[in-house]
């Protein structure tokens, strides 16, 4: 106990010092956990809008549909099978028609995509039911993305034109009976929903879909094998937006590898400083015998429990601040998600995690240990003669 | 601006052409519809041509033209190069019966107009990529009727209702007018399934060439659109003329 003992002494003894490294540390500590609960945040939040609204459980695609390639649109529909109708009629899934158009707001001339939604449905959370209560011959419901890009509102009237499953265009009128705000960008954006149905008539494609989306926390093992379709599930799905949390991640990675070598410097310096002022302690207590381990053992440990000192005062102001950013979450404007590409709310509430808080503390105690040894390695060397006359060997 | 033209010239030769016919010979009574179509075909689409066209696209401010010189073989093959204004000049499209490719001198690319780019207006034109491949003989697509007689300018015409034949026209249904003597469709109206209007295309000027009637200028216009239409301008044309078949390839594009 003694070599803890005298590194809390000299500690203490080191006064202003050790809080000034101690409060540096600290600092690391909370930025760190905080960026990272703010990236935890937003992959959480991300992942539960796009599953609450567009993914569900995973979705299956009829062969040939490709979300990224508009190109696929036009011949994107095939009679839904036998068990994925089952599945629907049991609220397990439900189906969506991609219809490829042209619609003129204000006699402007806009690409846009009809999906097809059921009214009923409550495998996503659209508000798709606004489609159901609305007596107008083409009900329609966008988002204020889609709104606003095509500067229409609720109860304005629009030509769409499209091409049946012929070939043959159609045209005719739709109403705006809603238009939603939505997190999630990617059912918005040049999106126009209309009753599955009425879809379907318009473009004659009755009983087809392009895509069924099963229920949010379907097992993917407990579906049926649908030839012509694929299953994508929820990881394939989320795929886009993990790599990008990631990529971001990395991205913050540097301003905490910053953080943490200028705290490490001002450690790495108050050791060293420590060392050279205390040689003739070091020789004393060399004299006395105590073997250069236990010396070089006392030196870290006083190094080391500067991280815990800074755990500590992290703790005090931190721990109220994270608490309180991820109660009350933090206000990111309107635009930030979309600007990010990703489905993000106005407010954005960070996760701090237990592993994220404890890993974070590891590895800064870690490496202020670390730190701490190495200006230490002199000491082994030291002649305690040397040390006694104040030179280093 | 980049690609245009080719079913334009389709277009334009099938509202243009007209025949070697003894013209003075007017039907007293409405000759059937068939029989129309079928004249109007013959003369629409002709064997070889090479034509130097401009087209002026009239936008909300102001209007832009551009120049083009075609060679077409049949209703199937086009080749287009552009020649003003100085941006587009270079620019290159071959169009091969349902398939469009164009080549960009900027990029040193070719790329196929397919899919959604089809529906997409041509430099804010009237007239879409899909409007260009339009290239179906009337009487093959369409089941006439005459239903009355107009003057169109000038000249009288007969009124042609025309119905998809097989559900999978472009357009479901059309009311064509077409020259009683010179067998030129002047003016046509093309409806949605729906029978909602949803382009218009009207002759403001025919002239006679190698003895077919040309619509030396017209005006095509998206009624869904705001706007005045898309004016097209042949500037000359030449029928039966000398074209190698090898520029009908994707090689010529990039030559």
């Amino acid at each position: 106990m003694l070599i803890p003992k005298l590194a809390f002494k000299n500690m203490r003894g080191a006064g202003l010092k050790t809080w000034l490294n101690a409060g540096v540390l600290s600092m690391a500590f909370v930025v760190i956990i905080w960026t990272q609960g703010l990236y935890q945040g937003i992959d959480a939040e991300a992942s539960r809008a796009m599953t609450d609204a567009e993914y569900g459980g995973g979705q299956f695609w009829m062969n040939g549909y490709d979300p990224y390639d508009p190109l696929t649109l036009q011949d994107a529909h095939a009679p839904v099978p036998a068990p994925l109708v089952s599945m629907i009629d049991a609220g397990r899934a439900a189906a969506f028609l991609v219809v490829p158009a042209t619609i003129y707001p204000n006699g402007r001339l806009m690409s846009a995509v009809l999906k097809g939604v059921d009214p009923d449905q409550r495998v996503l959370s659209l508000p798709a039911a606004v489609l159901k209560a609305s007596h107008t011959e083409v009900p329609a419901l966008i988002g204020t993305r889609m709104a606003q890009s095509a500067g229409l509102k609720k109860g304005d009237v629009v030509t769409v034109r499209w091409r049946d499953a012929r070939g043959t265009f159609d045209a005719r009128e739709i109403e705006i009976v809603e238009v939603m705000s939505t997190v999630v960008g990617t059912i918005d954006s040049g999106l126009i929903w209309l009753p599955l149905e009425t879809l379907r008539e318009m473009a004659a494609l009755p009983g087809q879909a392009t895509i069924v989306v099963t229920a949010k926390g379907t097992a993917p093992g407990t579906l049926p094998a649908v030839p012509g379709w694929t299953f994508v599930g929820p990881d394939v799905l989320m795929k886009d937006v993990k790599t990008l949390v990631q990529s971001k991640t990395i991205g913050a990675s540097i301003m905490y590898v910053i953080l943490i070598f200028l705290a490490m410097l001002a450690v790495f310096n108050t050791q060293l400083l420590s060392i050279w002022r205390r040689r003739k302690e070091i020789g004393t207590i060399m004299a006395l015998g105590m073997p250069r381990g236990r010396i070089v053992g006392l030196f870290t440990l006083e190094g080391a429990l500067t991280g815990v000192l800074a755990a500590a005062i992290g703790a005090v102001y931190g721990i109220p601040l994270l608490a309180l950013t991820a109660i009350r979450g933090i206000g990111l404007g309107a635009s930030l998600g979309d600007s990010f590409g990703l489905a993000l709310s106005e407010k954005l509430y960070p996760v701090y995690s237990v592993l994220l808080v404890g890993g974070t503390t590891l590895l800064i105690f870690l490496v202020t240990t670390a730190v701490s040894y190495l200006p230490t390695r002199r000491i082994s060397r030291l002649k305690p003669t040397d040390a006694l006359r104040g030179r280093f060997s | 601006m980049k690609r245009l033209i080719p079913g334009l010239i389709l277009l334009l030769a099938a509202a243009s052409s007209a025949a070697l016919l003894p013209a003075r010979q007017v039907p007293a009574a409405a000759p059937s519809a068939s029989v129309l179509l079928d004249r109007v075909d013959a003369n629409a689409i002709a064997g070889n041509k090479i034509l130097i066209a401009e087209m002026v696209i009239r936008g909300r401010r102001d209007s832009r033209s551009v120049k083009s010189k075609s060679w077409v073989q049949g209703a199937d093959k086009a080749f287009t190069e552009y020649l003003e204004p100085a941006r587009e000049k270079g620019t290159k499209m071959l169009k091969l019966g349902d398939q469009l490719w164009t080549y960009s001198p900027d990029t040193d690319r070719t790329i196929a107009i397919s899919g959604h780019m089809l529906r997409q207006s041509v430099m804010g034109s009237d007239l879409s990529y899909e409007d260009m491949m339009e290239d179906k003989r009337l009487r093959q697509a369409y089941d006439g009727s005459v239903t009355g007689e107009e003057v169109v300018l000038d000249r009288p015409c007969w009124v042609v209702d025309l119905v998809s034949k097989t559900g999978d026209a472009a357009y479901a249904s059309r009311k064509i007018r077409v020259d009683k003597e010179r067998f030129i469709v002047l003016k046509e109206e093309r409806f949605a399934k729906s029978g909602r209007l949803l382009k218009t295309f009207e002759v403001r000027r025919a002239k006679l060439v190698q003895g077919r009637w040309v619509a030396a200028e017209a005006v095509f216009r998206d009624v869904l659109k705001q706007g005045e239409g898309t004016v097209f301008k042949i500037e000359s044309i030449e029928f039966d003329a000398a074209i190698p078949e090898s520029l009908f390839t994707k090689a010529s594009l990039r030559a």
